[in-house]
């Protein structure tokens, strides 16, 4: 058979092809959007990218809540009586071709006026006329080009943030004032005496003293800051020293050029803030595309049907449903409360709470928690709680998620700033001591001269910029930390703790086993068209796995929810489903997911699903156990148990049946202990684990769709470089180790200039900027060799 | 009044020019997104283009 691939989305496709225009197309969606495309004369979509498009899904009644004007509201960014702003997250948005459609959407409809299309964010802004376009239109046109916009509950009041841009403006002040200042200062480098310098000197040193004024009390205002904060609370951080140091230059140089005794040292101060921000700014690296904030507000739909008494549909914010509602849940959509099903066949997906993909039927009468996606046509429920006070929800309500992981751990920098600082202070005290009684007119001269040149520039810029360039560096490797601080915990990790479904298990393959009699050819052929009509999970995986055999018409077929199938044709009747429902004796069952098979009445025998472990488990297990423990702590039955003891090093502990709250409260004992945990997770089950470990890992097949709140998101392609993640986290610890020791070497050289009494301006304008300078350069080679070694 | 006041002056008020050129950047947003403009400054041509529709190439086949 000849596989073509569609022409808009690249599709492969064998059967029903579409024609249209001379190019084949997967399905009528695809042919709809190319001839909106054709229409318009936007075909060039297809030229920037070979077959950019995504197929537009059914989306009759899923935005009717862009009706409720309260929630437009809260979407929109701007609004006035004619012209509206909003900005939509679009998760197909993937290459050149999007960025060129998008832009151009007011060829499509002309009360769009203007959108602007953000790539790393995946999002669009669009200006529109809204006396001629409402919101609902406009996502509807969105949705039927195959850019389905999401919207989440997150979205709700979301229109009105801030970017904080302080930081570019910091650095913009402080580099301006940095360069101005070194040129001013160069005269009086180069000339030390004469008539022209004499003459000139004061008017340059003043100008200097005025381009140093916003360096001090605008750039390195968070340093003072979080120094202040530093003492107050005890601790003597990084930022101490920084502030002392900052400060003695200022007021030292204030005092030099005012009585006329010298330059100052305005030069290396501003240098000193310039570099410091720059460290800043390069261990700011985001990944703007993912987000590691999620909570269930992002899986959560913002508006839901309601159905009135009357039997009318209404459209309402999920905030405002109450206790007693009637909702109505379509196709594909998310449960937000928990209810009682009412009306209608519910298949509920509940992987977004278990990691578990296998849905689950309910019938009528039954709990329905919420999270769970509702997969088959649509159900009525009855609401029993409301958003804040479900079981998914309450989850979130727990203290972890409102603790900061930065609070109460000191970072290698500030654990060696405790020492130095009291080493700086102990230095100039004697130093001071020593002068005033040789030459007492020279002891105020030291004093300030060691504070100044042991301020600890390059201490301050090691860790930054080695944690900046390897979270750069992982991220190539498809880990994306969400800051520099991850790095660093995960280098100081002891137990590391696997959640099983979704993590060490492969989502899309599970291996299946037959056991019992042999099956006919004719009953084979009878099974396999049997389950071609279901649409359970478990059936669908079993059709794709059975040999290829001519689809026979059945004569009867009935589906039981819960339960099972059967079908007839001629004499022959099939049974499948589960154990007691083909017949089978309540001790013959085990724990494992099985399917049953009967015919004519007779037990036949079981499929057996076995999860399907990610290659090369056992060899990243083996390599972590060395240095780490190891823990599964699973949500599934123990079904499992004894394949995962054969797989995994014998000293890994296995627990199952674990509630969300029981794998925090495991994780939480432990760190008591001394544990620095590890927690390796996928589902929202985990999202209490992911907040309560140390370093909180999400597994995900695809980073650009949903994973829960974590520090850092693993594409799982790259599971078994777990270890040497690890190892290069631990490695960067000891470049920074070795930088200190470089920055040291420097400021031994500066103090002997400084306590001897000879710091001149021009050597600390030369050695403060040198030894920054080296610390970058060696700690970028380093890193650099270090992520060679992780490929 | 020597030339080296004017000099400097001059000096000062191109410097503060930049700055506030720099300022009005940021400001404007140009550094919130790095990347999709150096997409979109490719697309120029083809806005222009009288005929799309002739430029299709229709998609090889995988066979």
């Amino acid at each position: 058979m000849e596989h073509k691939s569609c022409f808009h989305c690249g599709l492969d496709f064998s059967d029903s092809e579409v024609v249209y225009d001379n190019k084949s197309f997967c399905c009528n969606g695809c042919k709809t959007v190319y001839e909106i495309f054709s229409a318009n004369d936007l075909t060039c979509y297809y030229d920037l990218q070979d077959s950019p498009g995504a197929t537009p899904k059914e989306v009759e009644g899923k935005y009717n809540f862009l009706d409720n004007q309260k929630i437009v509201d809260s979407l929109l960014e701007f609004n006035d009586d004619k012209t509206q702003i909003v900005t939509l997250y679009i998760p197909h948005i993937h290459c050149s071709s999007c960025i060129w459609i998008l832009e151009n959407l007011n060829k499509l409809n002309p009360a769009i006026s203007a959108s602007i299309v953000n790539f790393g964010k995946k999002n669009v802004r669009v200006t529109y006329q809204s006396d001629h376009l409402s919101l609902k239109n406009l996502v509807k046109l969105l949705s039927k080009i195959g850019y389905e916009p999401f919207i989440s509950l997150d979205d709700y009041s979301i229109g009105k943030k801030n970017i904080d841009r302080s930081l570019i403006y910091k650095l913009g002040v402080a580099g301006f004032a940095f360069g101005n200042i070194m040129f001013l200062s160069f005269p009086e480098y180069f000339q030390v005496n004469g008539f022209w310098i004499e003459q000139y000197a004061p008017v340059f040193r003043w100008l200097m003293f005025s381009f140093s004024l916003p360096v001090v009390f605008y750039c390195a205002r968070d340093y003072f800051i979080s120094a202040y904060k530093g003492l107050t609370s005890g601790i003597l951080n990084i930022d101490v020293p920084i502030a002392l140091g900052v400060s003695v230059l200022f007021i030292r140089s204030t005092i030099e050029i005012s009585l006329n005794l010298g330059t100052g040292f305005f030069d290396s101060l501003s240098g000193l803030i310039f570099f410091l921000l720059v460290g800043k700014f390069f261990q700011q690296k985001t990944y703007s595309f993912l987000s590691f904030e999620r909570d269930y507000k992002s899986y959560f739909p913002i508006g839901i049907t309601k159905i009135k008494n009357s039997g009318e549909e209404e459209s309402v914010q999920v905030y405002d449903i109450k206790k007693g509602d009637r909702l109505l849940i379509r196709n594909e959509e998310l449960i937000p409360v928990d209810c009682i099903l009412i009306k209608g066949k519910a298949q509920i997906d509940y992987s977004f709470v278990t990691g578990e993909s296998e849905a689950v039927s309910k019938k009528s009468g039954d709990k329905l928690f919420a999270g769970g996606k509702q997969l088959q046509g649509s159900i009525e429920v009855d609401v029993l709680k409301t958003v804040e006070q479900s079981y998914l929800t309450q989850l979130w309500s727990n203290d972890v998620f409102n603790k900061n992981k930065a609070d109460g751990f000191t970072n290698i920098t500030n654990m060696i700033s405790k020492r130095f600082t009291i080493a700086l202070l102990a230095i100039a005290i004697v130093a001071t001591t020593y002068w005033l009684f040789a030459d007492s007119s020279k002891a105020l001269n030291v004093f300030t001269a060691v504070l100044i040149i042991a301020c600890p520039c390059a201490i301050a810029l090691a860790a930054p910029f080695t944690f900046g360039n390897l979270l750069r560096i992982f991220g190539k490797e498809k880990l994306y930390a969400k800051n520099a601080l991850v790095i660093e915990q995960l280098a100081a990790i002891n137990t590391i703790i696997f959640d099983k479904t979704g993590t060490i298990t492969a989502n899309k393959e599970t291996a299946i086993t037959y056991e019992g009699y042999n099956l006919s050819t004719d009953e084979e052929i009878l099974l396999k068209s049997t389950l071609r009509n279901s649409n359970h999970p478990l059936s669908r995986s079993l059709y794709n796995l059975l040999d290829e055999h001519d689809i026979i018409t059945l004569d009867n077929y009935q589906e039981y929810i819960g339960k099972g199938i059967e079908s007839q044709k001629n004499q022959d009747s099939i049974k499948v489903g589960s154990a007691s429902y083909v017949g089978l004796s309540p001790e013959n069952r085990v724990l494992n997911t099985a399917v049953h098979v009967s015919s004519n009445n007779i037990y036949k025998g079981k499929f057996t699903f076995y999860n399907q472990y990610r290659k090369g488990l056992s060899k990243l297990f083996n390599q972590l156990k060395k240095e780490n423990d190891l823990v599964i702590l699973s949500g599934d039955n123990s079904g499992e148990q004894e394949n995962l003891t054969k797989l995994l090093p014998a000293k890994t502990k296995l627990f199952f049946n674990q509630k969300p709250e029981d794998k925090l409260e495991y994780i939480k004992h432990h760190q008591i202990s001394g544990a620095k945990v590890l927690m390796v997770g996928d589902g929202l089950n985990d999202a209490g684990a992911l907040a309560q470990s140390n370093v909180g890992i999400a597994i995900s097949e695809d980073v650009n769709v949903f994973s829960p709140a974590c520090d850092a998101i693993l594409d799982a392609s790259k599971f078994n470089n777990l270890y040497q993640f690890i190892k290069a986290s631990k490695s960067a610890i000891k470049i920074i180790k070795w930088s200190f020791v470089l920055s040291f070497i420097y400021n031994a050289i500066g103090l002997y200039f400084a306590v001897t009494g000879q710091l001149k301006p021009v050597i600390a304008a030369i050695l403060m900027p040198l030894s920054s300078i080296s610390i970058v350069g060696f700690t970028t080679i380093a890193t650099n060799l270090l992520g060679k070694k992780l490929k | 009044m020597s030339v080296i006041y004017i000099l400097l002056a001059i000096s000062i008020i191109v410097a503060i020019g930049f700055f506030i050129a720099f300022i009005v950047a940021v400001k404007s947003g140009q550094y919130d997104d790095s990347y999709t403009p150096s997409v979109r400054m490719l697309f120029e041509d083809e806005l222009i283009k009288e005929k799309p529709e002739k430029t299709i190439l229709t998609k090889k086949t995988n066979n």
